[in-house]
């Protein structure tokens, strides 16, 4: 089966970008040095071709309704227009399906904003649900999608935007979102930055990259983005979660809206029986001082039996090796070894935030 | 396409071997090797005096992407390892063949040497492998 392509694709190829597979699409991994990429982003402004997630409109009557249903965090929550949300959209047995953006779009339209690796399946289960409900499931695959991160992003996108958007998004509060007939530019990301995230039309797409480049902001590929990610203590769905993990024991508590008890969702019995029976496991964040790389799968010895890394990788800002784990909930050491190729290693357990806007979030013992 | 210089030996593991006018042997990761890996942040080179036997692990090199085993060429005694690399494992990144070196080793035997590969039959075997 040959590779879906995006329409940045020929970019990337003028860019010389290493492209691999990604969810069946053929995305850019780096443009010569991920290490590079990195540190562009935390330091002045970067640009990602997420073209491959997929824009999904609801619209409807019961738009909020069904989406109260749908997801596992309150769109009620949501009392500005414009404002975003980050959900999981659980199953019954609890697992997650997909973690997402929500947009209150006004009235009773949203956006929300999938995984590419999960969008089929996403869209079908939605649609599924849709059924009891007087909405609208509308996928949106004529986006392009760009985000533009890094210290430097907020400023050197505002000028290229369309006019009439342009006072707007400079007013942007983080995790809100302006839009005209074609564009919608949203004040979110995933690398800890701050900066934008911009759909727009497919045939505007690499004009736009290109403008962006001129500004001076970088082309940056999967590679980097998976460890600014990691830095700001970001969950990857399909590493750090599945449809099999319970979200309490993947750092997503904070996102499952239990307050309104009269709100039923899917999920929401087996959250709570979990929650009735103690959770047994937690997610931590890892710091290896020594020399090595903590990676998904390497296996963490704790005196309460063994935990496991989720997403683990050098971190091109700190110089050491980081990573989230899932260990025993009732581990309160500091200090945990790690099975590193056969080699124990002392790992210490820190909060899984390691860099915000630029800054070191842990202190380091180098 | 990634470069192999003609002086130099290969083996199918990604290793180079260049034979120095002393006797001794220079070895390091070739320039497809390092691009498979991508950005190096650690570089773990046997220490001199060490003996390693021609086909063991004697080395690791690791990216932000993977830890990978660099392979003894040769058989015989380690005399120098690149200390420049605990620093600047970067090196590797941007000169392979040159202030990328990993170590160098008196080979037990010389002969061992006709049997790597030159660099049209490297190249082949990169051709071969993608």
């Amino acid at each position: 089966m040959s590779l879906k392509k995006t329409p940045l694709h020929a970019a990337h190829q003028r860019a010389g970008a290493k492209l691999v597979d990604f969810a069946g699409w053929e995305m850019p991994l780096h443009y010569g040095s991920q290490m590079e990429e990195h540190k562009m982003v935390r330091a002045g402004a970067g640009m990602f071709d997420v073209s491959h997630m997929q824009v999904v409109d609801i619209h409807g009557p019961q738009a909020q309704p069904f989406l109260r249903y749908l997801l596992a965090n309150d769109v009620a929550k949501l009392k500005t227009e414009g404002r975003a949300l980050y959900s999981c959209m659980l199953n019954e047995s609890g697992g997650v399906i997909d973690d997402l953006i929500i947009y209150w779009t006004g009235g009773d339209s949203y956006r929300a904003v999938v995984n590419a690796a999960t969008a089929e399946g996403d869209i079908a289960h939605m649609q599924q649900v849709a059924k009891d409900f007087d909405v609208n499931v509308e996928p949106r695959p004529e986006f392009a999608l760009i985000a533009i991160q890094g210290p430097q992003a907020v400023e050197k996108t505002l000028p290229l935007l369309p006019e009439d958007l342009r006072s707007a998004a400079g007013d942007l509060k983080p995790f809100s979102a302006v839009w005209n007939d074609a564009w919608f530019v949203a004040r979110t990301g995933y690398t800890g930055e701050d900066g934008f995230e911009v759909m727009l039309p497919q045939a505007e797409a690499d004009g736009f990259w290109e403008k962006l480049k001129d500004a001076g902001v970088n082309p940056i590929g999967l590679g980097a983005r998976d460890t600014l990610r990691l830095e700001a203590g970001m969950n990857l769905y399909g590493t750090d979660m599945d449809d099999r993990t319970n979200p309490l024991t993947a750092n997503l508590g904070w996102t499952i809206a239990l307050k309104d008890a009269e709100r039923d969702f899917i999920g929401r019995k087996a959250i709570e029986q979990w929650k009735a029976e103690g959770v047994k496991e937690r997610m931590v964040g890892l710091v290896l001082e020594g020399r090595g790389v903590l990676r998904g799968g390497t296996r963490i010895e704790t005196p309460a039996g063994d935990g496991v890394v989720t997403s683990g990788s050098f971190s091109p800002s700190l110089g050491v090796s980081i990573a989230f784990a899932r260990i025993p909930a009732a581990v309160d050491a500091e200090e945990l070894q790690a099975d590193i190729r056969g080699r124990m290693l002392p790992v210490r357990v820190v909060k899984p935030v390691f860099v915000r806007n630029g800054e070191p979030q842990i202190e380091l013992n180098l | 396409m990634s470069e192999a210089p003609k002086d130099l030996k290969y083996t199918k593991s990604h290793e180079w071997v260049r034979q120095e006018a002393d006797g001794s042997v220079t070895i390091g990761i070739t320039d497809h090797a390092q691009e498979l890996l991508g950005d190096l942040v650690f570089v773990e080179a046997p220490e001199a005096g060490a003996s390693v036997e021609a086909g063991s692990a004697c080395a690791t090199v690791e990216s932000v992407k993977a830890a990978s085993d660099v392979y003894a060429p040769l058989s015989g005694e380690v005399t120098e390892a690149n200390e420049e690399l605990a620093d600047s494992p970067e090196k590797v990144n941007e000169s392979p063949f040159d202030e990328g070196w990993l170590f160098k080793m008196k080979p037990s035997d010389a002969s061992q040497l006709d049997a790597l590969m030159d660099a049209d039959a490297y190249a082949a075997h990169v051709e071969a492998e993608s």
